[in-house]
């Protein structure tokens, strides 16, 4: 990488920040209820969704209900992404004559984007007609990302009120999230994107004769309008196989660049919404700059390793980057920061392929989902794995002053503990044992395409993306099998709910709370001490759980390299 | 005090705990008993797998001595962490276990219906109960004397050998089982049920099993399960990409992964923790009714003081003579000193002190004038003094010596007027002094500040803790008061429900303060009931006493700070512990993890930055220095790791990081590689 990345990666940030504060600004005027400038126009269309779904906008729920009401929301949203992919082929839209999906091909894809993964183990271009695309998985793109900002909010109201079972209203929160936030969004990228050269129609796909006298079959579709809500709703479903290495998904450099903010302005967005909403702008920049660190760290040190050829590649004499399995029109640097942002944010979508990246880049794109996607993070959702990160940190740091620990004038008891726990113990705990029974199982073996450790990293992988509903894939897996559908279905649930479920949980005990005053005995969780405190348990726990598989996997396999040592 | 006894009886004491510790390491291992400490649990029966595979091994004729000695060390490490507990435990548990041997053999003598006398055993009493209790018999169970005034030696539970006098009515009628009366008879109204007294809690506080665990000790506990399960999960599926890698791991060296890696220092140590703050409170002579108070103390930020007694030294001392004009200074003096000579009040007494050191006459017993008669003070006059042969000399409030000075006559000049309010507004106390011939002069009478108080405030400052004074003295000289204090705030002219009202308001909805109060009498109860710590004097009323959740055997108001302290100190020491067990983990995976992957792949060898010598010796190591560090960190356990007053609570925990964070991560490093050096130089290591 030559100071030109180095000077991009700057620029990019800082574009980032200053599009992202005022979005988050923006996002918390909305879920406070209060007017903005888009108000007069989306206003009676949220009145008219009320009315329809007759949705009363002031009554409140508890934790249990609002919990209800997700799940309730999620199940029937699973079954009817199902059923429709297993009768599309009975269904209008469907130009190319799809058959229907295979079960559990429909079942894995059903929860992926129904979780916010968007792991997808077919080629969307070779299986899935143009409706199923649209109101089945478009739409999904759309709730999932939601249903996770709900569920960042809930928490947050979890620390704003007090002595109240009252944590809103899951319907309202929902629709006044897509009707603000998400569509108004998708519909300025998608015209930009469409303004570069990203198609959108619903013309049959296109059969072109090479020069070489053979037909091609060229896929088409509504690509911008989904491509937009695939990098907005950190959800990374490509319309294509290959994703945004496809150019009709991302025709040009400066695409490239709009997609790559897509994928990080909401999550950062939250940040400072955050901040807002508890009144507490020095907090939000607090975690901003835990989440800046831990994302520029791993950035670095992927660049870094990607800014060499493979050793066995450079000892042919081939000198440069290491390009292999990257767009050219596109180069490391924008490929690193698309991965890395793409494994920090949950959201899967890829413009290189991952398989190809040097062992180190691997592991931090690995360490990133594997710690939970805390760095920005999916949308709402990343905040919501941070918080519990905090409680930990705070729960320790509160004990080390002799204090009960609090945070945000909340008093941290064994409730909070044990619902914070249990997703940063569970969601790594399936990584592994999940990778440990394909690794372990003949059915998991079969769908390895190299051994040692490279299929090592594939499988773990694998599991990191749907655990943490990242979707992105190492590639180099055959993935759509009845046993890692099924595998990686449970994954993905598990790493759904049991981040979302426990967040709202914890909003109900902290909403029943009374709020203790801040005096100088309390902590300052703004300042240096606390972002170094958080930025450390984060790495630690990470670093705890995985050190014995990233020492097999990614780490043996660069010490492999290194040595000269290749599998054929 | 405390120190005296523990020199004395020191040897004798240690070793019989010591002795009591080690049989209680072993009983402990029950596993039902240690279920009840899952992190130690987990070893135990990691111990049990080891153990099972070593007898296998040697009967089967393969080679024993690696998982034996991983078994030996594991066993330690239970053994270790049952030793923390049970030496915390009998510590406190010797002296109450001698306290309630002693009163279940008491036979107390219970007044029936009826009057009339019946020889009952102590334990029977119920709450309602009246007993008889003479001279040099000891008091059966905790009660309010109803009748009676006695002596009383309460050296069995304060250790203090001064004898207190306890009597019916007002504030001193409180008396606790199990001490002795040194002289009168006493009648006494039991006032707790059977297994209630507080001698039972003493004793329960103290014993592990009977301990409830506090809120902050079970959510640490969620955290340290959390931890170990979530090490269960990474080592039980570690042989399977280990496998696929085409590298098998023994059980035994999983087991002794496992152990490593969960937080078994902290697991160890955490019952201790709690056992050995309730003994330091004991220590100083403080008994928590409840384990939530203690830890609520390391939280308090509101604490009501009573000025007199706690503040001040509770009464008003001669500081200053100043002299009406045409009176010499000397005169003023020597009028003050014989007029108080017979005046046995704390005042009269200062006046006398100060005069002698005025006259320079110390030491030297001063007699009042020949047929000179003492008029003492009454409240009708007001006033006090002495009729000599030659004169009338009379000290007493300005109003009352102006009444005095009018029927001679006299007027009170007007630049004693004006000393009488300069004083005042100061916040001190004119005594006026007159005699036949008019007004002499002034005594100052000063509320003097306690010593050490100033900078017992200040630290209570420094720890966010907001110190109100509450008197009923005027506002004048409250505020004089509260500012030679340092206190933040103080409530005048307060009245018996003035306290109950400001722990509402600081605990209201609003404020959400956590207030702490030291208490005594039946007019503090509702207060006491109402704040978060709060703190009876031994002496005061049962009242007070049920009301509270802590009971301060010597009476001494300032004992709330010590209280804070030990509260914040039993929080620091679990989290500074929990912190140095998840650090160590570090160290413990760049020994561990080579050790196993490094022969298959001696590419991995390059983690061995300890350059441990050899597989077998690393894991060893590794579980060697696991166990040894559980009794090398129990003194600091027992003791507590010392609140350090600091200036902002972000230095505090900064430091508390430095030590316990970053010497987990470094500490175990060299110890690690100094037992390799040691086992490999011993032939241990295969």
């Amino acid at each position: 990488m030559d100071a030109n990345g180095l000077i991009y990666f700057i620029l990019f940030l800082l574009v980032a920040v200053l599009l992202a504060w005022p979005l988050g600004r923006y996002m918390a005027r909305v879920f406070m209820g209060e007017k903005t400038f888009m108000t007069p126009l989306v206003r009676p269309v949220e009145k008219f969704v009320y009315r329809l779904c007759d949705v009363d906008e002031t009554e409140e729920m508890t934790w249990k209900g609002y919990a209800k009401a997700l799940i309730i929301f999620n199940i029937l949203a699973i079954l009817f992404v199902f059923i429709i992919q297993i009768v599309q082929g009975f269904l209008p839209l469907n130009p190319e004559g799809f058959p229907g999906v295979r079960w559990d091909t429909a079942l894995n894809t059903a929860i992926s984007f129904v979780t916010n993964t968007n792991w997808q183990t077919y080629a969307g271009e070779r299986t899935m007609s143009y409706l199923t695309q649209m109101i089945g998985l478009a739409v999904q793109n759309f709730l999932s990302a939601a249903v996770g900002m709900a569920a960042a909010l809930v928490l947050i109201r979890g620390f704003t009120r007090k002595n109240t079972d009252k944590l809103g209203n899951f319907w309202v929160d929902i629709t006044r999230m897509v009707l603000y936030v998400l569509l108004p969004l998708s519909v300025i990228f998608a015209i930009l994107l469409i303004s570069q050269g990203v198609i959108q129609t619903f013309d049959p796909y296109v059969t072109a004769h090479t020069i070489e006298g053979t037909n091609q079959t060229i896929p088409m579709g509504p690509v911008a309008s989904q491509e937009a809500i695939k990098l907005l709703g950190s959800n990374g479903g490509g319309f294509f196989n290959v994703n945004s290495a496809h150019p009709f998904e991302n025709p040009n450099g400066f695409t490239n660049l709009l997609e790559t903010l897509a994928i990080l302005i909401i999550p950062m967005a939250l940040v400072f919404t955050f901040g807002y909403l508890i009144k507490n702008i020095k907090q939000g920049l607090a975690i901003f700059a835990v989440m800046m660190i831990l994302l520029v760290t791993g950035l670095g040190v992927a660049a870094w390793s990607e800014s060499h050829p493979n050793p066995v590649i450079e000892k042919m004499g081939v000198a440069g980057e290491n390009m292999e399995g990257k767009e050219v029109r596109l180069g490391t640097a924008n490929s690193v920061l698309w991965g890395t942002l793409t494994t920090i944010v949950s959201n899967g979508g890829v413009n290189s392929m991952f398989d190809s990246a040097m062992p180190l880049t691997g592991m931090i794109y690995m360490f990133n989902m594997g710690t939970g996607e805390v760095i920005f993070g999916g949308v709402g959702v990343g905040l919501v794995g941070m918080l519990f990160y905090i409680i930990l940190t705070m729960f320790i740091a509160g004990l080390m002053i002799g204090r009960t620990p609090e945070f945000l004038g909340k008093k941290l008891g064994p409730r909070e503990m044990i619902l914070a726990i249990i997703p940063l113990i569970i969601t790594p705990a399936t990584i592994l044992v999940l990778s440990a029974l394909a690794i372990s199982s003949p059915e998991g073996l079969a769908g390895l395409n190299n051994p040692s450790t490279h299929g090592l990293s594939e499988i773990l992988y694998a599991f990191c993306s749907t655990v943490g509903n990242n979707g992105s894939a190492f590639a180099g897996l055959s993935a759509n099998t009845v046993f890692y559908n099924l595998t990686g279905g449970l994954a993905m649930l598990v790493g759904r709910f049991a981040t979302i479920i426990p967040a709202i949980a914890i909003a109900g005990a902290l909403a029943e709370k009374g709020k203790v005053p801040l005096s100088s005995s309390s902590f300052p969780t703004t300042g240096p001490l606390f972002v170094i405190l958080v930025v450390a348990v984060v790495v630690i726990i990470g670093a705890l759980t995985f050190f014995p598989v990233f020492a097999l996997g990614p780490g043996l396999e660069h010490l492999f390299l290194q040595a000269g040592k290749i599998f054929s | 005090m405390k120190e005296k006894t523990s020199s004395k009886t020191s040897s004798i004491f240690q070793r019989k705990i010591l002795l009591e510790s080690f049989k209680g390491s072993f009983t402990r291992l029950n596993p039902l008993r240690l279920i009840k400490n899952p992190v130690m649990f987990v070893v135990e029966i990691g111990s049990v797998i080891t153990t099972v595979l070593t007898v296998y091994n040697l009967i089967s004729g393969s080679n024993f001595v690696f998982s034996l000695q991983i078994t030996i060390w594991l066993w330690f490490t239970v053994i270790f962490a049952n030793f923390a507990e049970a030496i915390a435990e009998s510590q406190g548990k010797a002296r109450a276990e001698s306290l309630r041997k002693t009163r279940n053999e008491v036979i107390a003598r219970k007044i029936t219906g009826k009057g009339q006398v019946e020889e009952v055993a102590a334990p029977t009493l119920v709450k309602g109960d009246t007993v008889l209790v003479e001279e040099g018999e000891i008091i059966p169970s905790d009660g309010d004397i109803v009748e009676g005034t006695s002596l009383v030696d309460e050296s069995a539970i304060t250790g203090e050998s001064a004898p207190v006098i306890r009597e019916s009515g007002g504030d001193k009628c409180g008396v606790t089982g199990g001490t002795k009366v040194l002289s009168g008879t006493i009648k006494i109204q039991i006032t707790v049920e059977t297994g209630q007294s507080f001698l039972d809690s003493m004793i329960n506080m103290v014993e592990s099993a009977k301990r409830e665990k506090t809120p902050n000790e079970k959510a640490l506990e969620i955290l340290l399960v959390g931890l170990t399960a979530l090490f269960i999960i990474v080592v039980i599926t570690l042989p399977a990409f280990a496998g696929y890698m085409g590298i098998t791991i023994s059980i035994p060296v999983l087991v002794a992964l496992l152990v490593c890696l969960m937080p078994t220092t902290i697991g160890a140590l955490l019952p201790a923790i709690g056992i050995a703050g309730m003994d330091r409170l004991l220590q100083h002579n403080v008994v928590a009714l409840s384990g939530r108070a203690v830890e609520a103390a390391g939280d308090v930020d509101v604490v009501l003081l009573d000025k007199t007694g706690t503040i001040t030294l509770g009464n008003r001392m001669a500081t200053e003579f100043i002299p009406a004009d045409s009176v010499k200074l000397e005169d003023l003096v020597w009028a003050s000193l014989i007029s108080s000579l017979a005046d046995e009040t704390p005042e009269g007494r200062s006046i006398v002190k100060l005069a002698k050191k005025e006259l320079n006459v110390r030491g030297r017993d001063i007699k009042p004038p020949k047929k000179s008669l003492f008029v003492p003070f009454t409240p009708e006059s007001r006033m006090s003094g002495i009729d000599t042969v030659s004169n009338k000399i009379r000290k007493g409030s300005a109003d009352a010596i102006r009444e005095f000075v009018k029927t001679l006559d006299k007027t009170m000049p007007e630049k004693m007027k004006k000393v009488v309010e300069d004083v005042s507004i100061k916040g001190d106390t004119p005594l006026v002094v007159a005699n036949e011939n008019g007004v002499m002069g002034v005594i100052r009478l000063k509320d003097i500040v306690k010593k050490g108080i100033k900078a017992k405030l200040q630290l209570l400052r420094r720890m966010g803790i907001k110190s109100i004074m509450i008197t009923g003295d005027n506002p004048l000289t409250a505020a004089s008061i509260a500012a030679e204090a340092g206190v933040d705030d103080f409530s005048a002219q307060a009245k018996p429900e003035t306290k109950l009202e400001m722990i509402r308001k600081y605990q209201s909805y609003e404020q959400q303060h956590l207030v702490a109060m030291i208490g005594d009498g039946t007019n503090d109860a509702p207060a006491l009931a109402q704040a978060d710590v709060a703190v009876a004097m031994s002496a005061g009323t049962s009242a007070a006493r049920e009301a509270a959740n802590m009971v301060d055997l010597d009476s001494s108001p300032s004992k709330l700070l010590d209280i804070v302290e030990i509260g914040k100190e039993i929080l620091i020491t679990r989290g500074a512990l929990t912190t140095f067990s998840i650090a160590t983990d570090v160290a413990k995976y760049f020994a561990i993890i080579p050790a196993v992957f490094a022969v298959a792949y001696p590419e991995l060898g390059i983690l061995n930055i300890m350059g441990l010598s050899t597989p077998a010796s690393a894991v060893l190591s590794a579980v060697i220095f696991n166990a040894i560090i559980i009794p090398l960190l129990i003194p600091l356990a027992l003791r507590g790791v010392k609140f350090r007053s600091t200036s902002s609570v972000s230095e505090l925990l900064g430091l508390n990081l430095l030590i316990y964070g970053v010497g987990g991560l470094i500490v175990p490093f060299v110890a690690i590689k100094l037992i390799d050096i040691l086992i490999t130089f011993l032939g241990l290591g295969g």
